[in-house]
């Protein structure tokens, strides 16, 4: 079955500069609807400059951005949140700590719309919470009046995930998003991570550093190196990858 | 009796002050000095509007404008400029020192037979202090339900956020400056009506009359969270409210003892003090056990 690939996100010769020093160098990336990337690289390879880049946290000093046709490349982070959404390794970045899980859940709920002085209607969206929490199978749904400054590391990544992809955006994010949790949970979130993003045909882009996750998940590999793609493994390629090579790869490129 | 009516009056007037710098300080999260500024703005504001012969709930409404301007002066620098929240704070209030003698004229004003919110005729024939009672009831239930309905809303719910975690405000799409800003604006406007009612209280607007406001308002944030312990947000603007009213009691009791007004300064940096070191002190003496040994009867130890 070929898929007729449409580009969803391109990045064209794209340099960003900081202190004299370029950390992505004429990067070139195009990224196709549906596409499900895990990207590597060294400390310092860019990877998440390259997140940044993209989410207009960081802008370009030359090169452009475009969404579909659209040129993006001066979009501010808040224009870009209407079809972009991110999960951060830490996981007490991604929640408000004080608010409960239901209203991080509202919260995110607009995500790029413009937040009106309307009653937030928290109760007519409880159902609707419980359902989607109980997906994660870590009692979150348990927790729905809980402050999430209460949680568990993983709750509260799973929180993350969930607030990212509630309205489906057209690109996620996920930055080392199991990181920061042992190697149990780790592996629980990620298997969830996978399923849903499968089950909703996102188009995401993981950073990661565990060579297996980057070679069991997803449909397509980039290497990060000194600012630039060093290799773009398609599907075909990366099934015929093994963590050897891999290694072999980053031994060359330190 | 009569003392304690007037302190509880004062302690509603002054509650207006607790519930703005709750806005910033607890919920944006950072220590606004704008209010030691703002305070004597609305006061000079409003007394000067009087003086003219503005009526004295427009003269009010104008103080709440004033403060809002000075809100926005220090949330601009703040987000804008970049400058950090408590320094943008100390320019603005000093900037407000030359601006409010402007608008006066001199150091001191007296209201000094005009009419002022308290010379309504209803208020007039209330018995002694039960005026500022009346009007300082009427104004936190009024301010205390907008505040919770704001808050309860998408666009509160966004300021919540902000303060609570900035980082992730801003990748939700929520324009975290312009929320900080609104929190400086609506804080600094009611710290003027605050002033602008002490003014009227008192008969009179001082140029110096904004020394200490801060720690005053932080005073009955922190009595209220350290008698009332985990509450609800909306249940937190009433404790600020009760608070304030304590604190005034202290500030009685502290009187009886037989210290003078001018030690209420280094009396209120010391109730305030106590109450901020309290919860770990408690932690560290296991208070709280010790509470509830002596409440358990001996034969259930």
């Amino acid at each position: 079955m070929i898929d007729a690939k449409k580009p969803l996100l391109t990045m064209q010769n794209v340099s960003v500069t900081a202190n004299n020093h370029k950390i992505l160098n004429n990067l070139n990336l195009t990224i196709h609807e549906k596409d499900f990337i895990t990207v590597l690289g060294a400390n310092g390879a860019g990877k998440s400059t390259l997140f940044n880049t993209i989410s207009g946290n960081l802008l370009p000093s030359s090169g452009h951005i475009f969404l579909q046709e659209q040129e993006i490349t001066n979009w501010s982070v808040i224009q870009r949140t209407k079809f972009l959404s991110r999960v951060f390794q830490d996981p007490k970045v991604g929640t408000a700590p004080r608010l409960t899980v239901a209203e991080n859940l509202l919260l995110s709920l607009h995500r790029g719309q413009k937040r009106r002085l309307r009653n937030r209607h928290l109760k007519q969206h409880l159902g609707q919470f419980q359902q989607i929490t109980q997906a994660m199978y870590n009692d979150l749904d348990q927790h729905l009046n809980t402050a999430t400054e209460n949680l568990s590391g993983g709750q509260r990544q799973a929180l993350s995930f969930l607030m990212a992809v509630q309205v489906r955006p057209k690109l996620l994010l996920l930055d080392e998003h199991t990181a920061a949790l042992d190697p149990k949970t780790s592996h629980t979130l990620m298997t969830q991570t996978n399923k849903y993003i499968n089950k909703d045909r996102l188009t995401c882009l993981m950073i990661t550093h565990q060579l297996d996750d980057a070679l069991q998940f997803g449909n397509r590999l980039l290497v990060l190196d000194q600012g630039k793609i060093k290799y773009d493994f398609d599907a075909t390629q990366k099934s015929q990858l093994t963590k050897e090579q891999l290694l072999q790869i980053f031994e060359r490129a330190n | 009796m009569s003392m304690v009516v007037s302190s509880i009056g004062q302690g509603l007037l002054w509650a207006i002050l607790g519930v703005a710098l709750y806005l910033t300080f607890r919920i944006l999260d950072f220590a606004d000095m704008t209010v030691e500024g703002t305070f004597p703005l609305g006061a000079a504001t409003a007394v000067t509007a009087i003086t003219h012969g503005l009526n004295p709930i427009l003269a009010t409404i104008l103080a709440f404008v004033a403060g809002s301007c000075a809100g926005l002066l220090t949330g601009l620098m703040y987000t804008k400029g970049k400058i950090p929240v408590l320094l943008a704070g100390i320019l603005v209030m000093n900037a407000c020192l030359s601006v409010n003698l402007r608008i006066m004229g001199s150091a001191n004003i007296s209201l000094l037979g005009k009419k002022t919110i308290f010379s309504n005729s209803f208020l007039k024939s209330l018995p002694n202090y039960f005026d500022s009672v009346c009007v300082g009831l009427i104004l936190m239930i009024v301010i205390t339900l907008l505040l919770a309905f704001f808050l309860q809303t998408d666009l509160g719910q966004a300021f919540i956020a902000t303060g609570d975690n900035p980082k992730m405000a801003h990748s939700l799409g929520i324009n975290t400056d312009n929320m900080t800003i609104l929190g400086l604006v609506v804080s600094n406007g009611l710290i003027a009506v605050g002033g602008a009612l002490i003014a009227q209280n008192n008969g009179y607007a001082d140029i110096n009359m904004g020394i200490g406001i801060i720690v005053i308002a932080l005073a009955s944030i922190i009595i209220g969270e350290v008698a009332f312990g985990e509450l609800t947000l909306n249940q937190r603007l009433v404790a600020v409210i009760c608070g304030s009213i304590l604190y005034r009691l202290v500030l009685l009791i502290v009187l009886q003892l037989g210290f003078n007004t001018n030690d209420f300064n280094l009396i209120s940096s010391l109730i305030l003090a106590t109450c901020l070191i309290l919860p770990s002190l408690k932690n560290k003496l296991h208070l709280s056990n010790v509470l509830k040994k002596g409440l358990t009867p001996y034969d259930r130890r």
